[in-house]
């Protein structure tokens, strides 16, 4: 199923991700899935996150629909070019996959690869305009497809916490342009930031999903603040996790955290996106703490 | 200079707003420089009118240089809306940042030529694309100033404006998207979908 058919019934979309292992034994994410996540509307599938080499997005979306679940395929443009992407494109429609999520991606050089040659033919926002381009019959070279052209429901990411928010809205736009029906966000844990974001995002009419982080530990703070673009996590919410030491060992403390942001934030926007990174067995309690 | 060639009438046209002030870069000529089709076409605009002075010189990817010779033409220049450069990327790229708040804009799209690098060993680097984009990036070239050489906008990397890759690195992006900001021309960045064409390598 299209999120995108949710979304126009003004139902409140949950989504949350999943990243496939590093070898081709991916039962035991199926298996996690079908456990923790069949109640969800769809399951991201990240693409080699990171830069670092797994299984492939597409492989892991087909596993995943085959275990009844409903999967989003994300797509960078790191690692492969334009006809390699038009063509898994085509694989994915062929499969059944409904929702697709167009990234940049990060580059070959912060993962496990760095030797590896960076592609970047296309980027996210052409990666968008190239579905386009397949939705409607023709390819990025301007030949025919044959038959049926497939049909995606379009997802892009956005980052409401960054230093620089007009860029970021500028940006936005350029992907509502180029054909983006669905936002994502980076991971937010200052609802102020967000609503007020929010305030200036909803002029483009495109449905957002608050971009949400399990609050594992202190260190695991401290380290998205150092190095993750247009993430910060407050001082006060480091407290809280450093408050009750074995609360947060737990999990308990990051579940209410997200409970409570996602709370906050519900008005504002028209979905959640829960990034779990391992933690999968956490979401069934974070959404009911969140009243979804 | 490296081997350039004329962007198409209706884009130079399209892009000249007001009085224009014309350098052309006879640098590395005996390399590559539309001279005729150039010098037709400035005639084209100074009998229209629009142009406040025209200054051939050589070598201006050298900044000093290129300060001394514009600088004796500032009552021309200030006169002028805009400069327009008939020259390789990095001279269009030296102007630019020299002219910090005025619109530079590209005349030539610069092609690579095997095996010659020009006369371009200072700060700014252009990787001879073949399609220039300098007028939509502020003349800052997106090529060699982002890691990843993105053409339709900032990746999701940049931490306090610096490079996800380098955090020593200024993100090229950011410095265009300022650049933009500063010469009131954030529309540019609405521009339609840009795809690269590594076909025009082949061209010559
Ligand atoms: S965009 Fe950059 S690489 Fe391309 S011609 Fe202009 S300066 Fe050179
Ligand atoms: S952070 Fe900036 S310079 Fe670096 S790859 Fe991304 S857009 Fe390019």
């Amino acid at each position: 199923m299209k999120i995108s058919e949710k979304f126009s019934r003004g139902e409140f979309v949950v989504t949350t991700e999943v990243g496939p292992p590093k070898g081709f034994h991916v039962e035991p994410l199926i298996e996690e899935a079908k456990e923790y996540l069949s109640n969800i509307t769809a399951v991201n599938v990240t693409d080699n996150q990171s830069s670092v080499m797994r299984l492939s997005s597409l492989a892991t979306c087909k596993a995943l629909k085959d275990a009844g679940l409903n999967p989003i395929y994300q797509l960078t443009c790191r690692d492969r070019n334009r006809m390699a992407l038009e063509s898994d494109l085509l694989s994915a429609a062929m499969f059944g996959i409904e929702n697709i999520l167009c990234l940049t991606g990060d580059h070959t050089k912060l993962g496990d690869h760095p030797q590896a040659k960076p592609v970047f033919d296309l980027d996210s926002v052409s990666l968008l305009y190239t579905v386009g381009q397949l939705e409607k019959g023709v390819d990025l070279g301007g030949n025919e497809l044959v038959g049926e052209p497939p049909k995606f429901c379009k997802g892009a990411v956005v980052s409401p916490c960054s230093d620089s928010i007009d860029a970021q809205l500028a940006k936005m736009e350029r992907k509502v342009m180029a054909g983006a029906e669905y936002f994502q966000t980076q991971a937010v844990f200052d609802s102020e930031r967000f609503i007020s974001f929010m305030e200036k995002a909803k002029q483009f009419g495109v449905p957002v999903q608050l971009g949400v982080i399990i609050p594992k530990s202190v260190g695991m703070c401290r380290y998205l603040n150092a190095n993750v673009a247009g993430v910060h996590v407050p001082d006060n919410l480091i407290d809280e996790l450093k408050a009750d030491k074995e609360k947060t060992k737990a999990g308990i403390t990051g579940v209410e955290i997200t409970a409570r942001l996602i709370k906050e934030c519900l008005p504002y926007c028209q979905g959640v996106h829960i990034m779990a990174q391992g933690w999968e067995s956490k979401v069934p309690d974070i959404l009911k703490l969140a009243g979804i | 200079m490296l081997i350039t060639k004329l962007k198409a009438k209706e884009d130079i046209e399209a892009l000249v707003t007001g009085k224009v002030f014309i350098v052309n870069c006879h640098g590395c000529k005996e390399v590559s420089f539309p001279e005729a089709e150039a010098k037709a076409l400035q005639k084209e605009l100074c009998d229209s009118g629009k142009v406040t002075g025209i200054l051939t010189t050589d070598y201006i990817c050298n900044p000093e240089n290129m300060k001394l010779r514009l600088e004796k033409h500032r009552k021309e220049i200030d006169a002028a809306d805009m400069v327009l450069v008939f020259s390789c990327g990095v001279g269009v790229q030296s102007v630019a940042e020299y002219f910090e708040d005025k619109k530079v804009c590209a005349g030539c799209d610069t092609i690579a030529l095997p095996g010659f690098q020009g006369v371009t060993p200072l700060e700014y680097k252009c990787d001879q694309c073949g399609e220039c984009y300098l007028n939509i990036t502020g003349g800052i070239c997106p090529l060699t100033a982002c890691s990843k050489s993105l053409v339709n906008g900032q990746c999701g990397g940049a931490k306090d404006g610096k490079c996800e890759v380098d955090p020593n690195m200024e993100c090229g992006w950011e410095r265009i998207y300022q650049r933009l900001k500063m010469l009131g021309r954030l529309d540019l960045l609405k521009v339609p979908v840009q795809l690269r064409n590594y076909a025009t390598d082949k061209e010559v």
